[in-house]
């Protein structure tokens, strides 16, 4: 479906002094059968973001475009959706980067559709409980920091911005959702190069399995779309290096084999 | 489902609900759908049909070999059109196939098991020169012999 919009009036997406662009948007609600495509028009600046045309299309044009972001600057990793086939964070991505043509925005792929652009992340987040939480690291905030009140302390997964990315651009995620995926897999190396007081024997035994370190094909795309230079494929091999001389170590007596 | 992965409380939890979500595995499309991919990927496409190209051949292979039992006049048939341009060109592709295959399976087994990692990048271009050489001299002396 398609209904072109007059250009938006808009004060931050739109300088007045910019061009219009046309924007080819994903929409799905509850109860639709399947997404289809929505036509904007909006008027950017050479420094619009495709969040700041987004957010525009959603003040001034259609307020029922559903859509997730709160930092603006890469650090949340809540924008992260498909544009132009490709996943980027939308608070950085610049519409003057992606040439003339009409943009097309879609939410990331190979997860659950919520609406719109928003899927749902619970199946991302499960990789990580699905090793009995040893991946979520502890604070790496200074001891004094002020916890705010209701807040047991803060947690955070080292680089990794859980933006979903990387399961959007893995073809192994796209077919197999037993597949440990690479955020989970990056979680895990980062635990054996600097376990703390995590587990690391109980990492490399849930990494070490078909559906997890093994199950990778090398195809890089999630290191590619990283926003955050975690390079997920990257752990993952360094992952299996250390799991194939554990094998070998372990048929000398040594490793953490029995 | 994590109160931490929605930041939000079970009330607002829409599977919880029992509200429909639609699951947007991308499916076998996911595998072959190079837009907006990298180098990776491609790869990864080229690997999986040149396998799947190289078991069919397989197989034609033994189908060519059992016209040995047939008799000389199906063998030397097959022969004289194993000769035509178009069947030359047939096995330029055949040996595209079996370096693409033999090369990146090689970048593969190496990198996968943590080798070379941080430079498989430049080690499939390496590979992939050498491959287009190879392809190169035995495209030529296929037609030369042909």
């Amino acid at each position: 479906m398609s209904s072109p919009v007059e250009p938006a009036n808009d004060t931050h997406a739109t300088s007045g002094t910019g061009r219009s662009v046309r924007f080819r948007v994903s929409r799905f609600k509850q109860g639709d059968r399947k997404p289809h495509y929505q036509e904007y028009a909006v008027e950017v600046a050479p420094e619009t973001t495709v969040l700041d045309a987004l957010t525009a299309i959603r003040r001034d044009q259609d307020p029922t475009l559903i859509l997730r972001h709160s930092c603006y600057h890469a650090s949340c990793g809540t924008c992260g959706m498909r544009v132009n086939d490709t996943e980027v964070l939308a608070c950085v991505t610049e519409v003057t980067e992606l040439g003339g043509g009409p943009v097309k925005v879609d939410p990331i792929a190979n997860q659950r559709l919520v609406a719109d652009l928003v899927t749902d992340m619970v199946d991302f987040y499960d990789k990580f409980t699905a090793v009995d939480q040893p991946l979520v690291r502890g604070s790496d905030a200074i001891p004094a920091a002020t916890v705010p009140p209701g807040v047991p302390g803060f947690t955070r997964f080292e680089n990794c911005i859980e933006c979903g990315l990387c399961l959007s651009a893995c073809p192994i995620v796209a077919t197999d959702p037993r597949y440990l995926g690479p955020a989970g897999l990056a979680a895990a190396q980062r635990v054996l190069e600097e376990p703390r007081e995590a587990d690391a024997f109980s990492v490399l035994r849930l990494t070490d399995d078909p559906q997890a370190a093994w199950r990778c094909h090398l195809a890089f795309e999630c290191t590619a779309v990283c926003p955050s230079n975690v390079d997920p494929a990257g752990a993952i091999m360094f992952l299996r290096r250390r799991l194939a001389s554990d094998r070998v170590k372990s048929i000398f007596g040594s490793g953490w084999r029995p | 489902m994590s109160e931490r992965a929605t930041g939000a409380g079970p009330g607002l939890d829409f599977r919880a609900r029992g509200e429909r979500v639609s699951p947007r595995r991308r499916g076998a499309w996911g595998w072959v759908d190079v837009r907006g991919r990298r180098l990776g990927q491609w790869a990864f496409i080229l690997n999986r049909l040149t396998g799947l190209g190289l078991l069919v051949y397989l197989f034609l292979h033994l189908g060519v070999l059992s016209m040995l039992a047939v008799g000389p006049g199906a063998w030397d048939g097959f022969v004289s059109t194993a000769l035509t341009p178009a069947f030359l060109a047939l096995d330029v592709v055949l040996i595209f196939g079996l370096l693409f295959h033999g090369l990146n399976g090689l970048r593969i087994t190496l990198v996968g098991l943590g080798l070379v990692v941080n430079r498989q990048q430049a080690l499939f271009v390496a590979l992939m020169v050498f491959g287009a050489i190879a392809l190169l001299i035995a495209g030529l002396r296929i037609f030369a012999v042909g």
